[in-house]
């Protein structure tokens, strides 16, 4: 059976992987590691600091699904996770200011920290081996040298925004040693924590370990990890004209061109959105057939800055892999 | 308080328990109710985890060609619990179905990873956003 999925006006169709045993005469679909590998390909369109854009091609939605789902909630990453409060006259009160830091991405390698051993006692549990202490000191005070006439807060006053950049990072112990090519910091300095006035201040600690994104969003190491399905558009019987040119309104540029002879083709699928629009018209109507083709994803992966893209799904394909190598070696109990 | 050394008894006749020292994690997946005795159709469950291992898991397990039957459900959201069901033409057992199909997803996963990373060494991609 094909492995195009149908796109209808009102519906799709075929969407169900059918690629098993004893489904079709055609096909052995018995699981065979080199015809996964003759048939698997990766294509990377481009990946820059913050993401990265690729195709899977030739893998099932189940498999390419887990990546997506471990990317964004298990691949491990730092944020904090508890925030001590010595000082805060700000109108913004302490839990929901412990709740924007948290969210903050951190600047951190996963691989540098140990995870936080919750059976230990809680006064030995934090070590300089888990823990990033980042402290933040801000008081608010008038500007003495203030220009007349701008009433703006920035000028009127210092300190009257709290960034993210105002997190200092404290290295503790060997950190001194192990940070000091990179220092932590916040992957977006600017983000606004706080707003204060004269004579307002805030004065805390946050303690930051590592976490997954499952357990909390702050944890998750990508802001959007996503793929669809490559467009598939089949002109079935010619489109010329005056018609070819409405055709090709129907779809995003670059999608539709039109040949020297007024015949519309289609030029680059990929960059359909699958809007459907063409099905509206029924000028078209039995003209064109549009489909997505299942086996073929192509992710989107955006990181919160921690770390670069790649290694992002890397980590999701090693967790995949762990956690059935891990799987395997468990004996199987009896149910009590 | 009360307990005694209690676990290492064995109340199973397994001679082979060379996974011993290791993997000594008892509570990650268990055998429910409702296997046949010759143990061509059992299932099992898996604590802590979910779709992502479930649903690759039923499908690679599906592609083996002595397996007739392989689902997983989530019995309750809330409950971090995934249960599987094998059931073979005969000529294995579901726990031998069970090995192969994260035999097979592990060797994909290292396909998958090699792959990346040759064209990653590759660098035969653009390194700006269009």
């Amino acid at each position: 059976m094909s492995n195009i999925v149908g796109i209808e006006h009102d519906r799709v169709t075929n969407t169900v992987s059918t690629d098993f045993p004893g489904y079709s005469i055609e096909a052995n679909n018995e699981f065979d590691i080199e015809e996964f590998k003759k048939k698997f390909q990766i294509n990377i369109s481009y990946i820059t600091e913050r993401t990265a854009n690729f195709d899977l091609i030739g893998i099932d939605t189940s498999i390419a699904n887990a990546f997506r789902r471990i990317m964004i909630a298990e691949v491990p990453s730092v944020a904090a996770e508890h925030v001590y409060v010595f000082n805060n006259t700000s109108v913004i009160q302490d839990e929901v200011l412990a709740h924007r830091i948290g969210l903050i991405p951190l600047k951190v390698d996963p691989d540098t920290l140990t995870w936080v051993d919750q059976t230990v006692d809680e006064k030995d549990r934090f070590t300089d081996d888990n823990t990033i202490v980042l402290s933040l000191d801000v008081v608010c005070t008038k500007n003495p040298n203030a220009v007349p006439g701008d009433n703006r807060a920035e000028n009127l006053y210092r300190n009257s925004n709290v960034y993210a950049k105002d997190l200092k990072f404290e290295p503790q112990g060997r950190q001194t040693e192990t940070f000091e090519k990179n220092p932590v910091v916040p992957c977006d300095p600017n983000i606004l924590l706080a707003k204060l006035r004269p004579g307002q201040e805030i004065s805390l600690r946050v303690h930051c370990i590592l976490g997954i994104g499952s357990d909390h969003a702050k944890f998750s190491p990508v802001s959007t990890a996503s793929y669809r399905l490559l467009p598939v558009i089949d002109i079935l019987k010619p489109i010329a004209g005056s018609d070819a040119l409405e055709f090709q309104k129907c779809f995003p540029s670059g999608v539709i061109d039109i040949k020297e002879n007024g015949e519309a083709f289609v030029k680059d699928a990929r960059k359909d959105t699958v809007s459907r629009e063409v099905l509206r018209h029924e000028k078209f109507n039995g003209k064109v057939k549009l489909g997505r083709q299942r086996d073929h994803f192509i992710f989107n992966v955006e990181s919160t800055g921690a770390m670069p893209p790649e290694e992002i799904f890397f980590k999701s394909v090693r967790v995949l892999r762990n956690k059935a190598e891990y799987l395997r070696n468990c004996p199987i109990g009896n149910l009590n | 308080m009360s307990e005694p050394t209690q676990q290492q008894h064995p109340n199973e006749e397994q001679p082979e328990d060379q996974e011993m020292d290791e993997g000594l994690d008892l509570e990650k997946i268990k055998l429910l109710p409702g296997a046949t005795d010759d143990g061509t159709a059992a299932s099992f469950q898996i604590i802590d985890e979910d779709h992502t291992l479930g649903n690759a898991l039923r499908y690679i397990i599906m592609k083996n060609p002595n397996v007739e039957f392989c689902g997983y459900s989530i019995p309750h959201p809330s409950e971090a619990k995934l249960n599987i069901r094998i059931q073979t033409y005969g000529d294995i057992t579901a726990v031998q179905a069970l090995h192969q199909g994260l035999d097979d997803l592990i060797k994909v996963c290292t396909h998958v990873e090699e792959e990346f990373s040759s064209k990653i060494t590759q660098r035969d991609y653009s390194t700006e956003e269009p």
